[in-house]
């Protein structure tokens, strides 16, 4: 199955080189596993917009979507065929980029 | 299915009550449902990849053998029957459901399967307390499903353990199987390398459920819990069983038997606390103490480094040997605990053992700094080494801060028969 991993932050723009060095190995190893599925940084929250396009027009406001203490400043979608190989893995990328990480299960489609 | 069989000693003709005959069925039902329902629910489990599932046809295999065992007489396997109920009743359900579930789909088609060999399904039982036990569940998660899925308890009796209500704990049980389903919560052994830190997670969830027992909380609760302690002890049992070679599951049996043995001596008639070295030896249980003598004397033997469960035991083994604790010895086994988990409970329960060898002013002197002013314990142990050092106005304001924070009732008449006036 696949897992959301969203990568915890309360800073903004707070990643440094050593850290990304220590990312890009991680994912190699992702890759060669055959986890792999993607990842990203995320620019800072209070830049993104909010969309509304429920209505006859669509709405666009300024900022997140919640006043948060903590947001996510990254992402990674891996491969795994259970939990325990998930936590096992991002404990790692854990280390990697040096933040805390939130696992969350993608839904499975229909089938 | 199994031809009825009678049972022996008196009972009655198939189909045939007699008041002899029910008691007998009774007991047979009873022993049964201790010894082979985690079986039960482990294989059911294990073949259609759903604790749900497991836990429904559990109950209700169990259910039909009440009605048919009286009916028909004990199967000469009740085991085997148990699990051939219980699967046929997964798979009504299942068919009745008419999955589209892959797992399901798979499961249906081993319904002519063999029975599982004995082997496979001790391991089945160890995936189960592992799954219970997973640390990605909340702690009270972990205690409750273990004692459901692995001790059989009803949701009414766990509730009422915990002291919730049946709702709130039946929310708690069912969130925590959906987090097993969705988040992907393997049904399988951990790796080598991940085993000791799992096992000692599974340990962590029986000491609490032994401890909630042996201390039991709350105004309104007996000062010992007798069913919660004998349901860890069961599952300690277990998991030594299935892991008879991990040393820290055996150093916490023995810990378990050595503190439980002690039991009957422990509270007076009045209710109060009795306090170890007032204790009335003869009350204590010489059964369970040899049998854990004997589980510390099989660790000392494989000369393996203890662990902080076995240093307990350990500790115990050396308050039930002979006619009075040698505290030399508890200081000496404190000393490897301290280098081993270096909390503050532990250096206070050392300071306790140094006021027994060396006096109380030596004990005050490493507990006055230690940083545990929330805990009853702490005041406790100050406000009995200032009553015997005879500094009574500190120790009365000591005995106070330990009986507003004591929940256990024993503890607290204790605590008020010793305050100074």
């Amino acid at each position: 199955m696949q897992y959301l991993i969203n990568v915890i932050d309360d800073r903004s723009e707070s990643g440094t080189a050593e850290e990304a060095v220590a990312i890009d190995a991680f994912n190699e190893k992702l890759v060669a596993g055959g986890h792999w599925v993607f990842a990203a940084g995320l620019a800072d929250p209070t830049v993104s917009t909010v969309i509304d396009g429920r209505g006859d027009e669509p709405v666009f406001t300024d900022g997140p979507f919640a006043e948060t203490k903590e947001w996510a400043a990254g992402l990674w979608i891996i491969e795994a065929e259970d939990l325990d190989v998930a936590l096992e893995l991002m404990a790692e990328g854990s280390k990697a980029c040096n933040r805390r990480l939130e696992v969350r299960p993608v839904l499975a489609p229909p089938a | 299915m199994q031809p009825p069989s009678r049972g022996p000693a008196g009972a009655g003709p198939a189909g045939v009550s007699s008041p002899a005959h029910d008691a007998l069925t009774r007991a047979h039902l009873a022993s049964a449902y201790r010894e082979e329902w985690a079986r039960v629910v482990a294989t059911v489990a294990k073949k259609f990849g759903s604790l749900d599932i497991a836990e429904d046809a559990a109950a209700e295999a169990f259910a039909t053998a009440a009605a048919r065992w009286t009916e028909d007489g004990i199967p000469p396997n009740p085991g085997a029957w148990l699990q051939t109920t219980a699967t046929r009743t997964a798979i009504d359900r299942l068919r009745r459901e008419n999955t589209r579930d892959a797992r399901h789909r798979e499961a249906l088609m081993l319904y002519d399967a063999p029975p599982e060999p004995t082997g496979a399904i001790e391991d089945d039982r160890l995936r189960l307390v592992f799954t219970c036990c997973h640390p990605a569940l909340a702690m009270e998660a972990r205690v409750a499903l273990t004692l459901r899925m692995v001790g059989g308890l009803t949701v009414a009796e766990i509730a009422r353990a915990f002291l919730v209500q049946e709702t709130t704990m039946a929310a708690r049980i069912t969130r925590a199987k959906a987090k097993i389903s969705a988040a992907g919560i393997p049904y399988r052994l951990p790796d080598a390398e991940d085993l000791p830190a799992r096992v000692s997670g599974v340990l962590a969830v029986l000491f609490l459920i032994f401890n909630e027992g042996y201390l039991a909380t709350g105004p309104d609760t007996g000062p010992v819990r007798e069913d919660l302690t004998a349901e860890a002890i069961r599952l300690t049992r277990l998991v030594h069983a299935l892991l008879p070679a991990d040393g820290e599951t055996t150093g916490m049996l023995g810990l378990m038997l050595l503190t439980d043995a002690r039991r009957s001596a422990r509270v007076s008639s009045s209710g109060e606390l009795v306090p170890l070295g007032e204790q009335d030896r003869a009350l204590w249980d010489a059964d369970l103490i040899s049998e854990g003598h004997a589980l510390v004397r099989e660790r000392l033997a494989s000369g393996a480094a203890p662990g902080r469960y076995q240093l307990l035991a350990a500790i115990n083994a050396v308050h039930t040997d002979g006619d009075r604790t040698d505290w030399s010895q508890v200081v000496a086994l404190y000393d490897q605990l301290v280098r081993l988990d270096p909390s503050p409970i532990v250096a206070l329960n050392r300071g306790i053992a140094v006021a027994e060898l060396e006096g109380p002013a030596a004990g005050l002197a490493l507990i006055d700094p230690l940083d545990l002013r929330a805990y009853h314990g702490f005041h406790a142990a100050r406000a009995d080494l200032l009553r015997r050092l005879g500094r009574l106005e500190e120790a009365r304001v000591a005995y106070d801060a330990a009986i507003a924070l004591a929940g256990n009732t024993a503890e607290t008449a204790f605590l008020r028969s010793r305050r100074p006036e």
